[in-house]
């Protein structure tokens, strides 16, 4: 077991230098004009030779990655070219709004797909069309629509809930779930559109097999059948799909905290982008990767030890 | 026609069927959203010649004007640019993000699912671990991330993307190839001498087809809400009209004039909308039924009122003009059982004998009430010990299964719970059907597995499926069978998965076991062989019918039905093939029938 999971967590770190290392390759030309915009229409190519030669910059390309990567070993993920702050702390305090977007929808997702879609498989008739028809809505409404037509209804028409701004949970739980409200009914109705028709297709899968049939003959209690061997069979895929689809929520979490004005890693991450604010760019980068990485083994982990097959003891 | 043709006519690879497209004609979902993006595309096509206004021309005068205002249809937004012409301009924004990351994702994904899937696994494995690192990384944060290289430019923006999306296509094209790369017809292309390409090209390409068209469609909607969300952040050219950045100065300006908001979000949303049920009409035009729910129930009966009733009956079970059918793609039903009757008495071993497909498997499954959820019980008995179980509910049912009837199914890995211990899931069964405590039912599992002739019953206990031999999975599943002594047992071709030596085996400790718990057995085979070893008397079934019943003796001595007879020639021959010597008694029989 631990050899397992020290191989998967190798290959997360191989995973982790590669995409740091493509992004550093692909920003490096850059470097110059970033220089160039920080120091302002005045500068001229001394000033920018300078400041180059102070960041830097002049040096290899790959003596530059490796100097950043060793700080990063030592938890220094460098400074802001523009602000100066520490970038660590920075994105850090940007994620944790982001994840706790993320997490939160993902819970939410997670319940509600698996009763959705156990309903729906093992019921069929009406249950399956209701989580059918819930699916195809979920898919049809493109999430960032959703998020305006919430900001309008429930916030400045009813205002039922903050528009924006965010309030963190150790400083009041309630605000906090109030600030996050919205923006998590639209990944959760974006998660529940995907999963729940994936939990119904392997719930399918499952509760046709031969096992089942077995099982029925022995007088086994159908909530048993579904619940204790269909689902648990069926949890397997299903967490494989939890996996993407935290990624791809971290991606939509980009988009919509901008709409209510959360100050989570997207906007971070594009006014970063905007100024070309190497450091802050690689940071986030880095801490996207690392997650990644986590959220995988994490799902590696459980699966092996679900699946009875691929269990190392 | 030559060998090259007679190989690659694609009609031997699959039975002929109705065209997708033309399915697709007749599905108004299909119709219905098609026609809308081909309005769209062409209005978009059109927007030179139908534009009023430049999409970035800025006229003071008509800041915020309101809709109908002379020369500007839909009004104008808050810069008094012409929204009708910046929504035309957005059309074709999203129509060519749309085309680079549907196209970029299947040109990458269709190359590398082909080479991965058809050629040698170590270069699977490379293509394999770039695509799942590709997968794993999220898009819209590199998409970002990599504005200071992209420059915000929307078309390098979305060829990033689809390079993104590729490994979606990867892992389908790779699984499609590898399922058919094994098939006759590619094997036969191989035998008759055409290269890889034009086998990759011909046979493998026909194939993928179906589902690369529906991914299409949903690859198109991704990249146009990708670009969309992007554009909506800021990312790319403010000179770049699109649905994104209109929505987000619509939202900006919402108080001031909501329409500004609406019509990008309305034409945005319809066209992504459009692209989902087109695709959802496409996977149903392409795949064909959809994927049924599978619920747990007793079977349908069709005729309810004239539910036959029950009555005192002295034989064990009584099953009377029994008729199974199912439902065909148009509706109608189709019968697979065809009126059996069966009679099995307390104590006695029946053999149902037929070939494949004659039914004997769905008799057993409606005795039981396991047929399968599509199945419809059209009409006749089923009764045990008087009890008609046509109706009852699965509730009812459970109350029999296991105590009064049991099953043994043909496949032993299949019908073990992979993720259960075995004993585990033999314990379940007894406690379920006599409510022993755990520890109780431990012991009689324990005590079980060593009666159906386990050699280490603790260690089997403790083991999974996987770990365990298909011989030692039949045992296992007798052992939950008779678990609860039932009176009443159905064998479903116990013995045809395994090995010869073990067959009887099984068959011995069958018979062992009628004895010892004095059961009924209702052994389905396709094996006269089987029969003549331990039936009492024999039900020979063909295309859904009884055709002949009698005991044993009778029917192996004088079979009176044409079938039952090239049944029993057909075993003789067998025999000699398989067993006797050149010249013997048994080549003289086999040559009576030749």
């Amino acid at each position: 077991m631990t050899l397992y999971v020290l191989r998967r967590l190798g290959a997360g770190l191989v995973l982790a230098l590669l995409v740091t290392l493509i992004t550093f390759l692909l920003l490096s030309p850059s470097f110059e004009s970033v220089v160039r915009e920080r120091l302002g229409p005045t500068a001229t190519p001394e000033t920018i030779a300078g400041m180059m030669t102070e960041l830097g910059f002049d040096r290899p390309i790959l003596v530059q990655y490796f100097d950043w990567l060793g700080g990063v070993f030592t938890g220094d993920f460098g400074r802001s070219l523009f602000t100066s702050q520490p970038v660590a702390p920075a994105v850090a305090a940007r994620l944790g709004v982001t994840l706790s977007l993320v997490v939160t929808a993902l819970l939410i997702t997670v319940v509600i797909s698996v009763a959705l879609g156990v309903w729906a498989a093992s019921r069929g008739g009406v249950a399956d069309k209701i989580s059918q028809i819930l699916s195809l809505v979920g898919y049809i409404v493109p999430g960032l629509l959703l998020a305006i037509v919430l900001v309008v209804v429930l916030a400045v028409n009813l205002k039922l809930l903050p528009a924006g701004g965010f309030t963190p949970f150790s400083e009041d739980p309630a605000r906090w779930a109030a600030s996050i409200a919205m923006p998590v009914i639209v990944l959760v109705i974006g998660g529940v559109a995907n999963m729940a028709a994936q939990v119904r297709g392997t719930m399918i899968d499952e509760l046709r097999k031969d096992y089942v049939r077995t099982l029925r003959t022995r007088g086994v209690s159908t909530t048993s059948i579904v619940i204790r061997h269909a689902l648990r069979n069926a949890a397997g895929p299903a967490l494989t799909v939890l996996s993407l689809e935290f990624i791809q929520m971290l991606g939509g979490a980009l988009i919509i905290e901008n709409v209510f004005a959360l100050p989570g890693y997207g906007q971070y991450a594009f006014n970063a982008a905007l100024q070309g604010d190497i450091p802050i760019i690689l940071g986030i980068t880095a801490f996207g990767v690392i997650l990644v990485v986590v959220v995988n083994l994490v799902t590696d982990v459980v699966n092996g030890w679900l699946n009875p097959k691929a269990r190392i003891y | 026609m030559s060998i090259e043709e007679l190989s690659i006519d694609p009609g031997l690879a699959a039975p002929p069927r109705r065209s997708p497209f033309r399915k697709l004609l007749r599905d108004p979902q299909a119709v219905i959203t098609a026609s809308l993006l081909l309005v769209i595309v062409l209005l978009g096509l059109l927007t030179p010649f139908i534009a009023p206004h430049d999409p970035n021309e800025a006229q003071l005068s008509a800041i915020n004007a309101d809709p109908g205002t002379p020369g500007y249809p839909l009004g104008a937004d808050q810069n008094g640019r012409d929204i009708m012409s910046r929504l035309l301009h957005s059309i074709n924004t999203s129509m060519i993000s749309g085309l680079i990351g549907a196209s970029v994702a299947l040109a990458i994904g269709i190359t590398f699912g082909l080479i991965g899937g058809y050629f040698g696994s170590r270069l699977r494995s490379v293509t394999e671990w770039v695509f799942s690192l590709v997968m794993t990384f999220p898009g819209i944060l590199l998409l970002i991330v990599l504005m200071p290289v992209t420059k915000g430019d929307y078309r390098f923006t979305m060829l990033i993307f689809g390079v993104l999306l590729s490994p979606g296509i990867y892992r389908i094209v790779r699984n499609l190839v590898v399922g058919v790369k094994n098939e006759l017809y590619v094997d036969a292309a191989r035998v008759a001498g055409l290269s890889n390409l034009r086998i990759l090209a011909r046979h493998v390409l026909f194939v993928i087809r179906g589902p690369i068209i529906i991914a299409a469609a949903f690859l198109f909607g991704g990249a146009i809400s990708v670009q969309a969300g992007l554009a909506f952040l800021g990312v790319g050219s403010t000179l770049v009209p699109s649905f994104g950045a209109m929505i987000s100065e619509g939202f900006l300006n919402l108080y001031i004039d909501p329409m500004q908001f609406l019509w990008p979000s309305v034409l945005l949303g319809v066209i992504t909308a459009s692209l989902v049920l087109l695709g959802n009409s496409l996977r149903d035009a392409f795949e064909g039924v959809k994927l049924k729910p599978a619920k747990i129930a007793a079977p349908k009966v069709e005729q309810v009122a004239g539910r036959a009733e029950s009555r005192p009956s002295d034989a064990l079970l009584e099953v009377d003009d029994l008729v199974i059918a199912y439902p065909t793609p148009s509706g109608k039903l189709n019968e697979v059982v065809k009126g059996v009757t069966l009679r099995v008495n307390a104590g006695e071993t029946v053999g149902l004998v037929g070939e494949s497909g004659s039914g004997k498997t769905q008799t057993a499954f409606a005795i039981l009430g396991v047929l399968p959820a599509e199945a419809v019980i059209v009409r006749g008995s089923i009764r045990l010990e008087g009890r008609n179980l046509i109706g009852l509910s699965e509730r009812e049912l459970r109350q029999l299964r296991g105590r009064s009837i049991a099953y043994i199914p043909q496949e032993p890995m299949s019908n073990l719970d992979p993720s259960y211990t075995v004993g585990a899931q033999l314990v379940e069964g007894i406690r379920a059907t006599t409510g022993l405590s755990k520890r109780e039912a431990r012991e009689r599992v324990l005590a079980l597995l060593k009666r159906v002739g386990i050699q280490d019953p603790k260690r089997t206990f403790d083991s999974y499926p996987h770990q365990i031999s298909g011989g030692m999975a039949q045992r296992v599943l007798i052992a939950g069978a008779v678990a609860s002594r039932p009176k009443l047992l159905i064998a479903d071709e116990p013995t045809t998965a395994l090995d010869v030596t073990v067959q009887a085996e099984i068959l011995d400790l069958l018979r062992d076991l009628q004895a010892e718990l004095d059961m009924a057995v209702v052994l389905v085979t396709h094996n006269f062989g089987v029969v003549a070893d331990i039936c009492d008397r024999i039900a020979v079934m063909q295309n859904g019918q009884v055709v002949e019943s009698g005991t044993a003796l009778e029917v192996f001595r004088e079979p009176k039905h044409p079938y039952t007879q090239k049944l029993l020639g057909a075993i003789l021959d067998e025999a000699t093939v398989r067993t006797d010597p050149p010249v013997s008694a048994g080549a003289l029989a086999g040559g009576t029938t030749r």
